[in-house]
């Protein structure tokens, strides 16, 4: 493993210990022990720790086929780790049950054959049945800005829309840990930006801890927290971003902290015979 | 829907028609031409005053009733028992194993060539014709049910997994609308197969149904009774077909092959 030092940055906060800025925050705390996946005797994760506090916004990057979706996997119950541990908050390990712990993927992911508001309500998961779930359903889809979609066949919606349901779904439940596993990656640059703001402002309006798997350094530096690189397993890079939001993707603050990532992370590595 | 769509309907549902229209215009002409011999082929009017004459004495009414119960019959037997099988073997890999290779061994006889198996088991009575129609619907109905199963989009199966669905509820939201394009596929399928079986089944043993009033017909040389008869068996066809499609549309109305330009929800 490598370990890159980190050069001390005015907007770059290194001590960890912040305090908690996201006061009254509802958001799960996560710690991740020595966790260890391997498929079929190859190891994808060696012996990862992380901890992630309430309310946090992580980013996770890291080259194609590094473990980061294995990580997201794990982390919502949709995988078993080979090692290790994963426990949330308050000590409990199986949180997704109650609808506490929710996945956006890449695709939306929409059942074509329900309305787009039935779709919301598979999010409330078993609690669907229960007397508000239509108004709920209703109210988080508004949220998105599709309430006049309600009763349309998700086909006939437009890419963007379809993930904005797909988040509406994700969030219907009041999910204290969202998972997203490159939500923005399969948009176009337009639809992209406003889905970004979307993410953040519900993120800012919930205070749920956040965890977005990406590939592009700088959706990661836009709306995150903290920004972890995987490599070989383990995290290599563990930074805070403090620059004050909202961030635009092309400030001179974003480009440099970008800039500086891929540097020590990835051309590095390409030049010294990596992928 | 707004009026431009609605008369391109019609003039669609025109088109459709026009073709049988004009080859039964020509079947006439060139029978009372003299083209066609009527002891070879009656003309349409011919056939259809014998449809007339047969609906007054109530055997046509009859035989159609007969008919048509022992097709539902078969088809809601045999039918249900592939649907039921097509789903388990769909849903678990392990009742998989155990059924499936036998079930594509027997799919490769010829369901007809048991017929005279058919008969020694349940003489020439009802039994014996549902037994058959049943045989031959259940293949089509469970090859398409599992094979819908089986080709459910893992992804969404996965999102269901992810968001707490229980077995029944991913089921009952995932797996069976999903599967459904593909199990209309073999329900239609197996209509077809359920008039073929039925037809051949009547011609051989009967004492009541379309094929019978057929066969009676041809001993007394009634040609006309001979060609209504096939006439009603195209009918009856083409109507199961049209439910078939009817509910199709209804119940895949999500399914880009069914949305009209106008529709917008469920």
């Amino acid at each position: 493993m490598t370990f890159q030092p980190v050069r001390l940055e005015s907007f770059v906060e290194l001590e960890p210990g912040r305090g908690d800025v996201h006061p009254g925050a509802r958001g799960l705390a996560v710690t991740i022990e020595q966790l260890r996946k391997s498929f079929a005797e190859t190891p994808v994760l060696r012996g990862l720790d992380l901890q992630i506090r309430a309310g946090e916004f992580v980013a996770v990057v890291g080259r194609s086929g590094c473990g980061k979706s294995t990580l997201l996997r794990l982390l919502i119950g949709l995988d078993h780790q080979s090692g290790g541990q994963i426990r949330f908050g308050d000590g409990c390990n199986q949180a997704s049950r109650s609808g506490a712990v929710r996945i956006m993927f890449q695709e939306p992911r929409l059942l074509p054959w329900a309305s787009v508001l039935a779709n919301v309500e598979v999010g409330l998961g078993r609690q669907r049945s229960s007397s508000d779930a239509h108004k709920q359903a209703l109210r988080t889809l508004h949220e998105v800005g599709l309430a006049n979609k309600r009763d349309h066949w998700p086909l006939l919606l437009s890419g963007g829309q379809k993930q904005r349901v797909a988040l509406a779904r994700a969030l219907v439940s009041g999910p204290r840990l969202l998972a997203f596993d490159e939500p923005l990656g399969a948009l176009d640059a337009l639809t992209r930006i406003s889905m970004r703001r979307l993410i953040e402002r519900v993120w800012l309006d919930q205070r749920f801890t956040a965890v977005m798997v990406t590939h592009d350094v700088a959706e990661a530096v836009t709306l995150a927290d903290r920004i972890l690189v995987i490599e070989n397993g383990k995290i290599a890079l563990d930074r805070r971003v403090a620059l004050p939001r909202p961030r635009e993707r092309g400030s001179p603050e974003v480009a440099a902290l970008e800039g500086r990532i891929l540097r020590d992370f990835f051309v590095d590595a390409d030049t010294s015979g990596g992928t | 829907m707004d009026f431009r769509s609605d008369t391109k309907r019609r003039a669609s549902n025109a088109t459709q028609w026009a073709l049988p229209v004009l080859i039964i215009a020509v079947w006439q002409a060139l029978s009372v031409a003299g083209v066609v011999p009527p002891r070879v082929l009656p003309a349409p009017s011919a056939v259809i005053a014998a449809g007339w004459r047969l609906t007054l004495s109530g055997e046509l009414p009859r035989n159609m009733w007969v008919s048509l119960c022992r097709a539902l019959m078969g088809l809601a037997i045999g039918g249900g028992l592939g649907f039921a099988l097509g789903l388990t073997n769909g849903l678990s890999r392990r009742a998989e194993n155990i059924s499936d290779s036998t079930v594509q061994m027997v799919r490769n006889i010829p369901h007809l060539a048991l017929i005279p198996l058919v008969i020694l088991w349940f003489g020439i009575d009802e039994t014996a014709k549902i037994f058959l129609v049943a045989l031959g619907v259940f293949f089509p109905i469970y090859i398409n049910t599992q094979h819908g199963i089986r080709t459910v989009d893992p992804q969404l199966v996965e999102m269901g997994r992810s968001y707490d669905m229980a077995a029944w509820t991913l089921f009952w939201r995932v797996l069976l609308p999903g599967a459904l394009p593909s199990i209309f596929v073999g329900l239609r399928y197996a209509l077809g197969v359920m008039w073929l079986t039925l037809i051949v089944a009547e011609t051989i043993a009967a004492s009541a149904g379309v094929g019978y009033m057929a066969m009676q017909a041809r001993e007394f040389l009634l040609v006309d009774v001979v060609v209504l008869s096939i006439l009603i068996y195209a009918l009856l066809g083409k109507f199961a077909d049209s439910i078939a499609r009817l509910l199709e549309r209804f119940c895949l109305a999500w399914h880009p092959a069914f949305q009209s330009a106008a529709g917008s929800g469920p």
